[in-house]
């Protein structure tokens, strides 16, 4: 049970720079999800934790002590691979006890015919057929110990993966994807599981997907990352609602967030197209910045004011519980999102005109680099009635 | 309506008939050489094989006349057919184990380097692509008693030499020897292609498993998987040690004392030096249905043993 620490981590394979100056801390029984869009180098940190590759400077602690120079077997981690990395030609009896059997049992009490022969191989074999007997039942897999891996479905293969990590009892798992290999439905339930599993387990888990769905259910904190940096860590709470910067607003949230480009003009307020925003901010007159509405924090009005925006709507996706209402701004080419309730959209069709605000919610501003606007997370709406009632 | 649709349909099955029976047609057409070839080559000697085995042909005589079983029975009871017969297995058994293992180290060690890796596989592999005949010549010379280079090599270190070639003990090892310099690079190569199909994760769990030292490595991951491709290369190994013959007829025409008489070279004796034709086939006969039967078995019993569906 320890603690991971990363510090000042940086790779690069030739010219290639995969990772620069990563740090980050998992606390014990804590779960971290490694988030990005594919290549931007999680799955090379995931392998550096595991000492499957080396960082060209940084350290990784576990614990209290640093393990660059460890073997991978001696870091008291596990790891669950994308394609499970199951060995084909055992049972999967075999699989789970491989871990236990190369760190218990001497070279020697290995070895087969003379192996089993030997003193005290065969009661450290038997409790290891005990452990995984436990570890098998908690998994539900208790049935399919004979079969190869061959024999089983995806889903179960999947969880042979995980009872093999879990036999050792290691200070940190590991999981590289584990679920991108499955359909839709087994991925659910699969989560779940694994969602159940770590609050059995005492480890800390880092967990890498590029699955924003799977990192925003499972995890207590997430670190997105974009080409080799981590560009923020927090709760999925804290992403969604205050992203650090453009990048991880338009990553994170489905669908997309909508983004408006505008200037800041001489009395404060952003103008975009042909409407304007009036937004706290410190920014100079004349900035260029950009605004991010989320889907759900847009709704139609009857009014039109200088606050709202008109547009044409080019299609409907009905959703079940929601409806999604793709537009067009008036003299604009980038396509708006908003998710209304059905009863709201009742009557709407392609082509007809809408007019669209902000409802009560914060607006997400960004300036020219990405960075989030300190000051623009505000109640829009308040402002708005102090000016305009 | 009814009536209409049907009739569609009847044309349209027409239509689809119709082409299908081109399709069908054209599909033969294009394979016929293929099997003309196949039926020539292959499938017509074989038969005939079979039918001279039942006569007393004689190589070039205008006449020829059906003894049955005969054939058979004298080769029953024939002492140079069963020392051609030992001496084929124990090339055999000599060649297969030494050629796999060695073909796989090989095969393991240039997968492992860095350097040099398309260098090795060349060199490794020339033996394979070189002209048998000329090599076997060039190892006549090597072994010689007197100014072999090998020989003069091992006596150099102390090593108790023969005349390797001429000597009733060491002529078949000899053999043996030149016949895995032959085929490791065969061998190697096969391997060298089920290495890398070996995904790598595999390599990646035993390491965090615990099993990261080269021979738990190998043991865990490397030999099971390689088994398919060991399968293949035994199967190839065996059939090309059991019809090895140029070395047999250049270097040593069996001798000395049928000492390195093999099947093939035993066949080849009987059916054109003596003229024994039928003879001859039916030594065909046996070793066809000998080789057959240790494939098909060779297969089903490895086949189970290493695709692990």
């Amino acid at each position: 049970m320890a603690n991971l620490k990363l510090q000042n981590i940086s790779k690069s394979f030739g010219t290639v720079s995969v990772l620069q100056d990563v740090s980050l801390d998992v606390h014990d029984g804590e779960f971290v999800t490694l988030l990005g869009p594919s290549g931007c180098g999680k799955s090379t940190l995931l392998r550096i934790v595991a000492g499957l590759e080396q960082p060209d400077t940084g350290s990784v602690v576990i614990g209290d002590r640093a393990v660059d120079q460890w073997r991978p077997r001696d870091r008291d981690i596990a790891m669950v691979f994308q394609t499970y990395a199951l060995y084909p030609h055992m049972t999967v009896a075999a699989n789970l006890s491989l871990p236990l059997v190369m760190r218990r049992l001497s070279a020697w009490q290995r070895l087969p015919l003379v192996g089993p022969l030997l003193p005290g191989s065969r009661s450290l074999r038997a409790a290891i057929a005990k452990e995984i007997g436990d570890v098998a039942e908690s998994l539900e897999l208790a049935h399919l110990l004979d079969r190869k891996p061959a024999q089983l479905s995806g889903g179960q293969r999947q969880r042979v993966a995980l009872a093999r990590a879990m036999v050792r009892r290691p200070a940190v798992f590991l999981m590289d994807e584990p679920l991108s290999n499955l359909d839709t439905t087994l991925r659910t339930q699969m989560r779940i599981e694994i969602a159940a599993l770590r609050r059995k387990l005492a480890a800390a888990f880092v967990y890498v997907t590029h699955d924003q769905t799977e990192a925003m259910t499972m995890s207590d904190r997430v670190a997105v990352m974009f080409e080799g940096k981590v560009v923020q860590v927090g709760s999925p709470q804290a992403l969604y609602t205050r992203p650090a910067t453009r990048q991880v607003a338009e990553f994170i949230g489905t669908p997309r967030i909508n983004m408006l480009e505008g200037t800041v003009r001489n009395d404060g307020c952003v103008d975009v197209a042909d409407s304007h925003f009036v937004i706290e901010h410190d920014l100079a007159p004349g900035s260029r910045v950009h605004l991010g509405i989320r889907p759900e924090h847009l709704r139609i009005t009857e009014r039109i004011g200088p606050d709202t925006i008109t547009g044409r709507i080019q299609r409907l996706e009905y959703m079940g519980n929601d409806l999604l209402l793709y537009f067009t701004a008036l003299g604009q080419r980038e396509q708006l999102v908003m998710r209304i309730s059905p009863q709201q959209g009742a009557g709407l069709r392609p082509d007809l005109t809408v007019h669209v605000t902000a409802a009560r919610e914060p607006v997400l501003m960004f300036d020219h680099s990405g960075a989030a606007v300190a000051s623009c997370v505000h109640q829009v709406a308040q402002l708005r009635n102090q000016r305009w009632s | 309506m009814v009536m209409i649709a049907s009739a569609d349909d009847a044309a349209l099955c027409r239509g689809a008939t119709r082409r299908n029976f081109a399709q069908l047609t054209a599909g033969h057409l294009l394979s016929l050489p293929a099997a003309v070839a196949l039926l020539l080559l292959f499938v017509a000697p074989t038969i005939a094989i079979f039918g001279i085995a039942l006569t007393d042909w004689q190589l070039g005589a205008d006449d020829l006349s059906f003894i049955g079983l005969k054939n058979f029975r004298a080769l029953l009871v024939d002492p140079d057919f069963y020392q051609s017969l030992r001496n084929s297995v124990v090339y055999t058994l000599l060649v297969l184990p030494a050629t796999v293992c060695l073909g796989l180290a090989v095969a393991l060690l240039i997968e492992s380097g860095r350097s040099f890796r398309a260098f090795y596989r060349a060199a490794h592999f020339l033996p394979v692509m070189a002209t048998m005949a000329a090599m076997a010549i060039s190892w006549e010379a090597l072994l010689h008693p007197t100014i072999g280079l090998l020989t003069q090599a091992l006596a150099s270190l102390g090593v108790p030499t023969t005349n390797w070639l001429k000597n009733q003990h060491t002529v078949l090892p000899a053999l043996a020897a030149i016949g895995i310099w032959q085929n490791f690079g065969y061998a190697m190569v096969l391997f060298l292609a089920g290495l890398k199909v070996i995904p790598p994760d595999l390599y990646e769990a035993a390491a965090v498993d615990g099993a990261d030292s080269a021979f738990d490595r190998l043991r865990t991951v490397t030999l099971p998987m390689l088994g398919p491709t060991t399968m293949f290369v035994t199967i190839i190994i065996t059939l090309r040690s059991l019809e090895v013959f140029d070395t047999v007829s250049i270097i040593t025409q069996g001798g000395p004392e049928k000492a390195s008489e093999v099947l093939l070279y035993t066949l080849y004796t009987e059916s054109f030096s003596y003229l024994r034709t039928g003879y001859g086939a039916a030594i065909t006969v046996v070793f066809l249905l000998m080789v057959t039967s240790l494939m098909l078995l060779q297969t089903r019993i490895m086949d189970r043993r290493v695709h692990y569906a």
